[in-house]
């Protein structure tokens, strides 16, 4: 083996190491003190990140011979490709490169700049030895199966099917409700131009539904997902919708005969009803009904049938022996656009939703303002005839509040004040909106607040104490009473009115965790799902080749959601049309001289990748399906299993060299009075 | 015996590189402040950590040794954070009959959203490991031919579990 020649980098990151951390003294003690361990050249440099630092890099690897380099500068998640390509362009093995994390875990979170500059030399010895071990690898390239699978049809789900699917590449679109349109298509008006949703939506829909290369899979749900980035095999349950998808031709008449009548708590929110057999709303997609056999007369009682009696088509479209499918699929990548789920407003009993009929939760309100919904777009009481002559719009029901959810919804101060301008419009009304901060970021948010103070509507800053029918003064009987503390006067205010809307917030899916899960991703501490990086890379996650979209890695708006749905897709076709993805090398593999045959390893693989050669009495492993995890290597007692890019000699070489300086205190002794 | 008022634990960490890494990442971008005592090593898998890792450590001159891994369910690797945490368990008894305190290896479930969380235990494990005082491998282990030395505390401890 050639002798090495380690050049060792040491990154200023401006003063964002430099700060805390004496990065000439580092460089310069790298250079005399590790000349031992092969270092051959040591400099700092103001961004090694920029060209000209990658250059010095370069120049170095060609004209001092190097052939191994430690970077010490940020974390490795963040510059390890930059810094190995870098490599790789002066002709030296891109796996010969080590980052050490002197910014991340020395420089932010430290304060004493001697302790600091200690504790980054003792991390670049680890690096320097660490890397005198590292092997020449090369990159393992996986094909990408051009189908993609995006999971949940709301507005983020349907924008990155038809992107990828206009690209002429195959989707897999699987909605878990009887049509694709998710929250979007409950909708009435969108903020701020208050185009109708339906009508910007519905066209949508319908292309996902028509386009040659989506496969729209409704009432369906993922029961499993194997395999890995490129190559994933996905299990779907296809619910049964009790209608031949083959001959329904959508007329409605069953929708019509059905003598069944329920409450739709799902896309009415409870305001209104529909049939056993239904459809969601006239431009559902797909346009076939489906029966709801909880209240089905047939599969309750087993008589009934009307729908079966009255369908039109030959033949009958009506299947009552219907059952539910399982589907396999090959997949490339996968898209999770799930969404969010609504606040539970009766979690706040001081608010009185669920207890005080005049008390409407948003969704409710977007229902019966909508033309489609079960008042025609009329606003009225919970009787159903009076319209209301004085609205309470709440802001933050369940958000940026301790007791629910810390964090900001987003989207409730815009809808409420969409809120407003529609009770305004439809009712003349007056309306008072109580907000903690008016958060109106974003196109035109400001303009349409403007609009709306404009309009007249009261704005009280103050968050509300309680709602009550309990009257105390003239003037509140027969009245909801809305109590807050406007804090810009600093007095209690109470206001006597006939509605009360509560802006309730996003939450994830109440079954976020365990889809999560499915898909191998994490959840964050509120429950949406976890990005690869919050700014910089928002709609990837750890786990390569699932992206998510929407809100269901955050609330987030209809503009914002369709960002990400087309984002995500994106990156989808990029990865598509390069056909393979390189990945890292990192790969366990066995010794057979070493294996003894004992066994051991066989259990721990959840990939399935070790298989044991019963006739040579040793372990195999699919490089294929392993993932690099090393728990097997860990767990061999012979030391015959072998993982590549983190091998127990270049693991115990780094702790050799984190271990070989003190910790110091910044206090005691210097470095040349103690011996290592 | 070492003077314990300049006593600075030295504390190694094996970190996952999915979540408690990626947590050191975080702690660091939110610059959240952490006693410098502790040194990370990052691993694929907690499931990589080999039990020879952590008794390397203690006599390589670690006082004490952190092992962290994403939450039970979390694993990126479905489920290699159990196998983990079965070595761990067995390592802590090892560590015991080795006569080295077993409060000197700690073990974190800590997701890569938990940055402050990861710097808040970091700085509790050290403190613990600080009131632990030096390890002195050398005298507990070398010394006796590789065999127990029993820590007179913790004989105490044995014979109430």
């Amino acid at each position: 083996m050639t002798e090495e020649r380690i050049g060792v980098y040491v990154c200023h990151c401006g003063t964002n190491i430099a700060g805390t951390v004496d990065v000439e003294e580092v460089s310069k003690w790298a250079g005399e003190k590790l000349k031992k361990d092969g270092v051959v050249v040591s400099r700092d440099y103001k961004f090694m990140c920029s060209s000209l630092g990658q250059e010095l890099i370069q120049a170095d690897i060609k004209e001092k011979s190097l052939n191994r380099v430690v970077v010490a500068a940020c974390s490795p998640h963040l510059h390890e490709k930059t810094f190995r390509t870098a490599c790789q362009k002066a002709d030296m093995n891109p796996y010969l490169c080590e980052m050490v994390s002197i910014r991340e875990q020395v420089s932010w979170v430290h304060t004493d700049k001697r302790v600091a500059t200690e504790k980054a030399k003792a991390l670049i010895s680890g690096g320097v030895l660490r890397v005198a071990k590292d092997e020449p690898l090369e990159a393992i390239h996986v094909p990408i199966n051009p189908a993609t699978l995006i999971v949940g049809a709301g507005i983020a789900g349907i924008q990155a099917a038809l992107e990828i699917a206009d690209s002429g590449f195959p989707v897999y679109l699987v909605e878990r409700d009887s049509s694709i349109g998710g929250h979007m298509a409950q909708f009435d008006k969108t903020f701020p131009t208050l185009d109708c949703a339906a009508c910007i939506l519905t066209p949508k829909m319908v292309d996902a539904g028509d386009h040659p290369n989506i496969t729209l899979l409704t009432l369906s749900e993922i029961e499993q997902v194997d395999g890995y980035v490129g190559n994933f095999t996905v299990t779907i349950r296809k619910g049964a919708r009790y209608v031949k998808e083959d001959v329904c031709t959508g007329c409605g008449i069953c929708i019509e005969k059905c003598p069944i009548k329920v409450i739709d708590t799902n896309f009415e929110a409870g305001l209104g009803y529909r049939k056993a057999i239904y459809r969601n709303f006239p431009q559902a997609i797909p346009k076939y009904p489906a029966i709801d056999t909880e209240h089905c007369t047939y599969f309750l009682h087993g008589k009934c049938k009307a729908c079966q009696l009255f369908c039109p088509t030959q033949p009958n479209s009506i299947d009552f022996e219907q059952q539910d499918e399982v589907i396999r699929i090959e997949v490339g990548n996968i898209i999770l656009a799930t969404g969010y789920d609504l606040f539970n407003s009766r979690r706040i009993p001081q608010y009185g939703y669920g207890r005080l009929a005049n008390v409407f939760t948003s969704l409710e309100f977007e229902r019966m303002c909508n033309a489609a919904g079960p008042t025609e777009g009329r606003v009225f009481l919970r009787d159903g005839i009076t319209q209301p002559k004085t609205v309470g719009i709440i802001h933050c029901v369940g958000s940026r509040d301790k007791h629910y959810n810390n964090y900001c919804s987003v989207i409730c101060c815009m809808q409420s004040l969409k809120f407003a301008h529609l009770v305004k419009e439809r009712t003349g009304a007056e309306v008072y909106e109580f907000y903690i901060d008016m958060r109106t970021a974003f196109k035109d948010y400001d303009e349409f607040y403007q609009r709306v103070l404009q309009e007249g509507v009261n704005f009280i800053r103050g968050r509300v104490a309680e709602a009550t029918d309990a009257a105390r003064l003239p003037g509140e009987e027969g009245k909801l009473i809305i109590q807050a503390e406007d804090t810009l006067i600093g007095k209690q205010r109470r206001i006597p009115v006939d509605m009360v809307i509560l802006s309730a917030g996003l939450e994830p899916r109440a079954d976020s965790e365990e889809v999560a899960k499915k898909f191998g991703i994490s959840c964050s501490s509120n429950g949406f799902f976890i990005e690869k990086h919050p700014k910089l890379d928002p709609i990837s996650t750890l786990t390569e080749g699932i992206f998510i979209a929407g809100a269901c890695q955050g609330p987030k708006d209809i503009p914002a959601s369709v960002t990400q749905g087309a984002a995500a897709a994106a990156r989808v076709l990029g990865r598509i049309q390069s056909k393979e993805l390189a990945l890292e090398p990192i790969r366990a593999s066995v010794i057979e001289e070493r294996c003894s045959g004992c066994r051991i390893c066989n259990d721990l693989c959840p990939f399935n990748a070790i298989t044991f050669n019963e006739e040579l009495n040793v372990t195999n492993i699919n490089q294929a399906l392993c993932q690099g995890c090393g728990t097997c290597v860990a767990a061999c007692p012979s030391g015959a299993i072998s993982g590549t890019q983190f091998s127990d000699e270049q693991i115990l070489a780094q702790l050799d060299g984190i271990l070989s300086l003190p910790i110091n205190s910044g206090k005691v002794k210097t470095l040349e009075s103690v011996p290592a | 015996m070492t003077d314990q008022t300049n006593f600075e634990p030295m504390v190694v960490g094996f970190t996952c590189n999915w979540c408690s890494y990626r947590a050191a990442d975080l702690a660091g971008m939110s610059r959240i402040k952490y006693p410098p005592n502790i040194r990370l090593i990052r691993l694929m898998c907690s499931g990589r950590l080999d039990p020879t890792f952590v008794l390397k450590a203690f006599e390589g001159g670690a006082d004490g040794v952190l092992i962290s891994g994403c939450h039970p369910g979390e694993c990126h690797y479905l489920e290699q954070n159990y196998k983990m945490l079965k070595r761990f368990l067995l390592l802590r008894k090892m560590l015991i009959q080795m006569g080295i305190e077993p409060d000197r290896l700690k073990l974190l479930w800590a997701s890569a959203a938990e940055g402050a969380r990861f710097a808040e235990e970091v700085t509790k494990m050290v403190e613990t490991v600080r009131s632990l005082g030096p390890l002195n491998w050398s005298k507990v282990v070398d010394s006796n031919g590789g065999h127990a030395t029993v820590i007179p505390v913790l004989a105490k401890e044995e014979v109430t579990a």
